[in-house]
């Protein structure tokens, strides 16, 4: 099967600012997967558990937070907040017997940095290895 | 207040899964500010539980959030009545007098408990609880210097410390204190330290509810 996943990277405003300056194609360029979509938010701190639950609920096969690193986090606690909150939701996803790093946490530095297109290739080639999402098809891969 | 936890989740998606309408209640006391079943939690639970039957297949499962002020007073549990024939079974983010307080009251409705509820605490540090009274019904902190030797003592111990007590640490573990040795201290620290030569006599644990349910009837506000 040509399994191409979905994964949805949820960052901070601040940590994509200029990774999302960039075009499409000069992003395809860096390296960074098709099949990746970047949504960027006013601050990692703001991304509830609910967002990365939803993200699943979407058909996502994997879902990434990025947020910067968090001795420099812009807004001080944002980027250790959301990493609380990842822990929640892979907490969650254990109990349900899901591969736990289908969500996955990166603190990055800010700025246009190539561990930002890091982090997505590694997702990336993380849910390859996993296959589809088991919350699609009932569960059947 | 009462502190609880959300139970894992596999095990509330076993619960629920034959029903195909659920209303996720939570309750904005107790609960809301432990973040076990207030509104942030309701919500991702819900989130969770459908995912929960997506993975396992079958009918989608449809959900209703909602929260309500209490769930151990009758007027906010008649607030639920806005649900009604919109789901089939309730899960509560309350505590357990929350969940038995529905099935009191609602006899026809399937209501399953989301939380472990554990036991009557304080906020130690933020995201932190620690026990600190077990509503024995017959408090005796005025012998203690304010500290309860009922729940925070291994042993319930009325004339502590036991043997086991070792430099301030209970033999249980070691990161657990010596709520004995703490009694000492603090009544030494008051100067009333030979308040605890009186030797407390057998304790009538029927107050505390080994001799079934426990009731408080208030003559003054009854009507
Ligand atoms: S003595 Fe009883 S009522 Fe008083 S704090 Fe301890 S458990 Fe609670
Ligand atoms: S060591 Fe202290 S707290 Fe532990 S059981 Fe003995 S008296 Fe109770």
């Amino acid at each position: 099967m040509n399994f191409v996943p979905d994964i949805q990277v949820l960052c901070c405003h601040y940590t994509s600012q200029q990774i999302l300056a960039e075009s499409k194609e000069d992003l395809r360029g860096d390296g960074l997967p098709e099949n990746v979509t970047i949504n960027r938010v006013a601050c990692g701190g703001k991304i509830r558990e609910t967002a990365i639950l939803s993200a699943l609920e979407s058909g996502a096969d994997g879902v990434c937070v990025v947020a910067c690193d968090p001795d420099t986090c812009h807004n001080v606690l944002g980027s250790k907040r959301a990493a609380k909150r990842v822990a929640a939701v892979r907490k969650s996803l254990a109990e349900m017997d899901v591969e736990a790093d289908r969500v996955g946490m990166f603190q990055v530095e800010r700025g246009f940095h190539p561990e930002f297109v890091r982090a997505a290739v590694e997702m990336n080639e993380k849910i390859m290895g996993f296959g589809p999402s088991p919350f699609k098809n009932g569960g059947k891969k | 207040m009462i502190i609880a936890e959300r139970k894992p989740v596999n095990e509330i998606v076993s619960m629920i899964r034959d029903a195909e309408r659920i209303l996720v209640l939570g309750c904005r006391g107790c609960v809301s500010v432990c973040s076990a079943g207030g509104r942030r939690e309701v919500d991702i639970l819900a989130s969770l539980l459908r995912l929960g039957r997506m993975k396992e297949g079958g009918k989608k499962l449809k959900t209703i959030e909602a929260t309500l002020v209490r769930q151990c007073d009758r007027e906010y549990i008649e607030e639920m009545d806005q649900w009604d024939g919109e789901y089939d079974a309730v899960v509560s983010m309350a505590c357990g007098v929350g969940v038995n307080f529905i099935a009191n009251l609602r006899p026809n409705v399937r209501v399953y408990p989301a939380v472990n509820t554990t036991f009557y605490g304080a906020s130690a540090e933020q995201g932190v609880w620690s026990e600190q009274c077990a509503g024995c019904g017959n408090c005796i902190l005025h012998f203690t210097g304010g500290l309860c030797p009922v729940v925070r003592c291994a042993k319930s111990l009325m004339n502590g410390p036991c043997g086991g007590s070792q430099d301030g640490h209970c033999e249980i573990n070691k990161d657990v204190s010596c709520i004995w040795q703490e009694i000492h201290d603090k009544l030494e620290n008051l100067g009333r330290n030979e308040e605890l030569d009186a030797i407390a006599p057998i304790r009538d644990w029927r107050a505390a509810g080994h001799g079934g349910p426990r009731k408080v009837v208030r003559e003054d506000l009854t009507v």
